[in-house]
């Protein structure tokens, strides 16, 4: 399996590793021209969604990647990937600075981001994911799924009763990080 | 290692492949995080400011730090004093994302640093070889930048700084099993530190590059002799266009292997900040703790 991972900003090495793994091809993504590589899965990894959203944008890349997913590529996200795909951006409490209402705005949850406070609030535990017990999760000024807005998205992980993992025909997004293991 | 530990690392890793910029008031802040920061370091005075004022150098004011927390949704960091312990309580007390135990302020204790491990929140340290690096890691800091020169503007010392480093870790890794327990004596580093370093080729936490970097091509340099990403101090808010200069760097940091890219990114920035030369300074203040 090809697997182009989305290496602009953040936890992308980490990701890498992830898919190399799993026996996966991976190529990065830094601009337009390595989209025409080709791959059968994006993944979009932890880091700054502010920043990784500017560079989509600065680099070209934004338009082309929506309309790979628009088009049904297999997408894989975590964290800061989650908050780009998601289809609202919900922080009311929110401190201000950059208050995107959208990136991608392809996935039908509303995120919150930095939900659990700043890093003091950073947390681990472990849990079931997708019917498999003793799974760890690593939740880094993570975002919270504060609100799913269709019937056909599937909680594939919860914490304190939220769906903490999900996944909605192409997409798999997570508010953890699988990459840390 | 903690699980306190292994979150701070965690968080390092997602600032990977990012641009850390001073700041100074929550206007400054706002203007980084939409140039595309992925974290700020409030304090009061930047490098080079402190560099010309003299005198003995503090943390900042917590209510100037709060106004820049309060206004941006990106990490924000800040700094203390090298050994000052209190401080470093303090800036705990108001959860900032990240403490900076900087040689840019006056050190609080000319032999010890602070124990890390004591806290929960994370500390970056800066480090001018493996072994300063090593030791920083063993007092419990989860990320390490090079210590540059502050607020020169002049890159001299942070290529220096991650030359050493990386050329070091070279070495270590090259080193026979039973060669780390001298390795580590020189290195004045733990010996289970000099091991990870053996094993794996790096350090065992995200390395940054800090200290005169002004242009997109000084970061470009940096991420080129392996730092992780990097630190900007004066070089843009003391910038004749800090927004554009500020964009331009964090494209540089990701597309630092495109030349083409780069030139482009350099066209127009208005004037770099002016600089010192590294060599006609007096307060030398990456020799305060080692």
């Amino acid at each position: 399996m090809k697997v182009g991972v989305l290496a602009v900003q953040g936890a992308f090495a980490e990701m890498e590793a992830y898919w190399r793994a799993q026996g996966a091809d991976v190529f990065e993504i830094r601009q337009r021209a390595d989209l025409e590589r080709g791959m059968d899965l994006l993944a979009l990894p932890g880091g700054e969604s502010t920043v990784q959203g500017k560079l989509l944008n600065d680099l070209g890349l934004f338009a082309p990647i929506k309309e790979r997913i628009v088009g049904g590529l297999q997408v894989f996200a975590t964290c800061a990937g989650l908050i780009l795909l998601a289809e609202k951006i919900d922080d009311p409490g929110a401190r201000g600075g950059t208050r995107p209402e959208r990136w991608f705005g392809v996935l039908p949850v509303a995120v919150r981001r930095n939900a659990y406070g700043r890093q003091l609030g950073s947390f681990h535990t472990v849990g079931v994911f997708d019917g498999r017990p003793d799974v760890p999760m690593t939740f880094i000024r993570a975002p919270a799924i504060a609100e799913v807005l269709s019937p056909e998205v599937k909680a594939l992980s919860t914490f304190n009763g939220r769906p903490t993992s999900v996944r909605w025909r192409n997409i798999t997004a997570f508010t953890w990080h699988p990459e840390l293991g | 290692m903690s699980n306190r530990q292994e979150l701070n690392r965690n968080l390092a890793q997602m600032l990977k492949g990012g641009v850390i910029m001073d700041v100074t008031t929550p206007e400054q802040a706002k203007i980084a995080e939409a140039a595309g920061a992925c974290a700020v370091m409030a304090l009061e005075r930047i490098p080079a400011d402190i560099r010309a004022a003299g005198g003995v150098s503090r943390m900042s004011d917590p209510a100037m730090i709060k106004g820049i927390q309060n206004a941006v949704s990106i990490p924000v960091m800040a700094k203390c004093r090298i050994g000052h312990i209190a401080e470093a309580r303090i800036l705990e007390a108001i959860e900032i994302d990240y403490i900076d135990e900087s040689e840019v302020l006056s050190p609080a204790d000319d032999t010890r640093h602070i124990d890390k491990t004591k806290f929960d929140v994370p500390f970056v340290c800066g480090a001018r070889d493996l072994g300063e690096a090593l030791r920083r890691i063993g007092e419990g800091a989860t990320m390490i930048r090079t210590k540059g020169e502050p607020g020169t503007g002049d890159v001299v010392q942070a290529v220096r700084h991650m030359r050493k480093m990386q050329s070091e870790i070279r070495r270590v890794v090259s080193l026979r099993e039973d060669e780390l327990y001298e390795a580590a004596k020189e290195l004045a580093a733990p010996l289970d530190l000099v091991k990870y370093v053996h094993a794996n080729g790096k350090l065992p936490v995200v390395n940054f590059a800090a200290g005169g970097v002004a242009t997109p091509a000084d970061a470009a340099l940096m991420m080129e002799l392996g730092a992780e990403g990097v630190f900007v101090g004066s070089g843009i808010f003391k910038s004749g266009d800090p927004a554009k200069r500020a964009a331009a760097i964090v494209q540089a940091v990701t597309n630092w292997q495109d030349s083409k890219l780069l030139a482009k990114l350099s066209e127009n920035l208005g004037p770099a900040m002016v600089g010192i030369n590294a060599d006609e300074i007096e307060t030398i203040m990456e020799e305060r703790g080692k």
